[in-house]
């Protein structure tokens, strides 16, 4: 019996060791440019590109559309360019394909994308943006797989290169400034509260700083009487 | 009953209404007994913060856990959900969330390093042997606790560790399968395992800790506390009967905890608002992905805080059996041949010893880990026992005991990386020599704890005025 639990562990861990490949394709992850993620421009860029291309298969679904205020924009602008469902903007990003759609299409139901920046980071191999910023610039033509595509950052995804036309009219670097723009967007999204909760930080830190001072201070003046 | 008081008649209001509860409830006297003139060594080191700071932490994750509640909906179809909606649309939710979840992490911090201090200053020896006994029951709970409330956001990694977990209970011999199902309540984990976890985290262990912490405390209150030094401060008392080494604990702990607690809350900040994933360590990548019955992760560790035990777990292999077997083998042998006991207890000795070998070789060896990971809890409630030295304090023992203890906190360590670890040859024979260690440094304590130089115990304590 133990054997088989050894025998299991060991499998477990070659799958382990297959799925940090399926993850980083045995390739390094890129460093995703970070200060992108408190750039507005490149955060709204995002928006645009997420509702264009990802909206349509990848649901966003504890996201609301109206929290894209938090990035500059205003709820008419978020109704008039990214939603295009017929939702309203107090609703949350669902998805228009069905889940027997995306199986029969994709072989697998396409993720929800809300916290996946979150979801895909690695011990050891860096943040999810990290993960998503190279994987979306890794596509390559295979014709032995059904979309045509495939990843060398994720290995026979079944996710199709949506992003061709992008790639194809553009520069490498121009490339490069789309997919982080996006990816900014997806760090962004996976905690929408992220920047204002470091800035509250530092206040707190701040006071417990002076507080902490205080406080070693009270403590000497109550502990001079005992001797 | 106490003798009925009277306020004078011109006393100020705030008194009159005192003496009226005094002689309905004991307010002044729990007062006075509990803080004003609770008598605490004045020797105290910074190693006996924990113990409030570990009230801090229960307080804290009472608190925010209530809130929690509120918005979180304990149905495995929405609770995932329920967690980011409270991440993203409750006001402030997200503060009260990553307070809740690096307060676990931080309880775990904090009660382990109160436990080694009880270690390192004998505070479990008589007459605190039931103090360190609720605090190994709270210890037990917290556990529990953890647990149960690690399945709530239903995410991959809470899945597949309550699987986990509870199959272990399935390697029970004979009852073991009927077990798992009463404790998930299905065949696999499932919404009605989420609905009597809740039960379970929100209220059925939360009562019995505050029971196991107010019992604890009134334990320690009764024995008064012991001090770095080791000494019993009762021994030496002044004219009105107070200990001469002791001061009240109010003001003079509780402007002491403050500061403790400024630095603690500074820590335990910088984590929430810097690092609430702490690297993956305290909120796991894994765990932002929903839970799929059908899709197990490559990788399923527990959160650190149960990787020490859970490296003894996988360490206990066939072959690991089998050196249990040995060891049982040399241990009667050695009981024999030294112990100077009668013909009866040696025989009594022979039985034992071949019946536990022959039920090592006849269940499973997976039964055996669930055992050692149990035991290695279990172990702790007798330290008072063990521990045969004439000195309470490390700081009178002799200096490999020092080394004893310093190689029992980095075993830990050790045993808690290996359990963060995929399995591996080298990590379970290193995780199999922690595993007899600890058990080692615990079951021969008897012995060890008496060889060696001891140094002189002062009959006061030593402090230096600040």
């Amino acid at each position: 019996m133990m054997k088989k639990i050894l025998l299991m562990l060991a499998a477990a861990l070659a799958v382990a060791a297959g799925g940090a490949r399926a993850a980083g394709g045995g390739i390094a992850w890129d460093k995703f440019p970070v200060e992108r993620v408190t750039d507005l421009a490149a955060l709204q860029n995002g928006a645009k590109l997420f509702a264009n291309y990802c909206l349509n298969c990848h649901g966003a679904e504890f996201m609301r559309f109206n929290r894209l205020r938090d990035i500059g924009l205003t709820e008419e602008q978020i109704a008039a360019n990214l939603v295009f469902t017929g939702a309203k903007v107090g609703d949350t990003m669902k998805v228009a394909l069905s889940a027997q759609d995306g199986k029969a299409w994709f072989g697998a139901q396409p993720p929800d994308l809300t916290v996946i920046a979150r979801s895909r980071s690695a011990v050891g191999m860096g943040t999810g943006a990290d993960y998503i910023y190279t994987f979306l610039r890794t596509y390559h033509r295979d014709d032995t797989k059904a979309t045509g595509w495939n990843n060398a950052a994720f290995p026979n995804v079944g996710m199709p290169h949506v992003l061709w036309e992008l790639q194809a009219t553009q520069s490498q670097t121009q490339y490069n400034d789309t997919v982080a723009d996006l990816v900014a967007y997806l760090q962004w999204m996976s905690e929408p509260v992220q920047t204002d909760r470091v800035r509250l930080g530092v206040w707190v830190l701040l006071f417990l700083g002076v507080f902490t001072v205080i406080a070693w201070r009270l403590n000497a003046a109550f502990w001079k009487d005992v001797k | 009953m106490a003798e009925f008081k009277v306020a004078p008649a011109d006393a100020p209001v705030g008194q009159k209404l005192l003496t009226w509860v005094d002689n309905r409830f004991p307010a002044s006297k729990l007062y006075k007994e509990h803080l004003s003139e609770y008598y605490a060594p004045k020797n105290f080191n910074w190693m006996y913060f924990f113990g409030a700071l570990a009230m801090l932490v229960l307080v804290i994750q009472i608190v925010t856990g209530i809130f929690l509640v509120m918005h979180y909906k304990p149905d495995a179809a929405l609770a995932f959900a329920s967690v980011e909606y409270i991440m993203r649309d409750v006001p402030w939710g997200w503060l009260v969330r990553y307070m809740h979840s690096t307060g676990a992490s931080a309880f775990f911090v904090v009660v382990y390093l109160h436990m080694f201090r009880g270690m390192l200053y004998g505070s479990y020896r008589k007459p605190r042997e039931l103090v360190w006994i609720f605090g190994c029951l709270i210890f037990l709970c917290l556990m529990a606790e953890a647990f149960f409330g690690y399945l709530l956001p239903w995410g991959q990694m809470s899945y597949w560790g309550a699987q986990v977990i509870v199959n272990l209970f399935a390697a029970v011999p004979f009852v073991g399968p009927d077990l798992a199902l009463l404790i998930r309540g299905d065949y696999v984990v499932s919404d009605a395992t989420l609905n009597r976890f809740f039960s379970f985290h929100v209220i059925a262990i939360p009562l019995v800790l505050l029971g196991l912490v107010a019992a604890h405390i009134i334990a320690l209150h009764e024995v008064g506390s012991n001090n770095p030094d080791g000494v019993e401060i009762k021994a030496k008392k002044d004219a009105q009967g107070r200990p001469l080494d002791g001061i009240p604990f109010h003001p003079y702990y509780t402007v002491h905890d403050i500061l403790g607690v400024s630095v603690f809350l500074f820590l335990f900040s910088a984590v929430v608002f810097f690092a609430p994933e702490m690297g993956g360590y305290f909120l796991e990548y894994n765990n932002f992905i929903p839970a799929d019955p059908l899709k197990t992760p490559a990788h399923i560790a527990p959160v650190w805080y149960f990787t020490p035990y859970y490296s003894m777990l996988r360490a206990t292999t066939d072959p690991m059996v089998n050196v249990f077997v040995v060891l049982t083998a040399v241990g009667a042998a050695v009981t024999l041949l030294l112990g100077g006991l009668g013909r009866n207890a040696k025989i009594g000795v022979a039985v034992a010893a071949i019946v536990f070998i022959g039920l090592l070789k006849a269940f499973d060896a997976k039964f055996w880990g669930v055992v050692v990971m149990g035991g290695a809890v279990i172990i702790m409630f007798f330290l008072p026992w063990l521990d045969n030295s004439p000195v309470k304090s490390i700081r009178y023992k002799p200096g490999w005991h020092k080394i004893m203890y310093a190689v029992f906190a980095a075993n830990m360590v050790i045993l808690g990386y290996l359990g963060i670890k995929p399995p591996s040859d080298a990590g379970t024979l290193a995780s199999q020599i922690g595993t007899v260690f600890y058990f080692g440094f615990f079951m021969l304590m008897p012995w060890w704890s008496r060889i060696g130089e001891f140094k002189p115990v002062p009959d006061r304590v030593t402090f230096q005025p600040h």
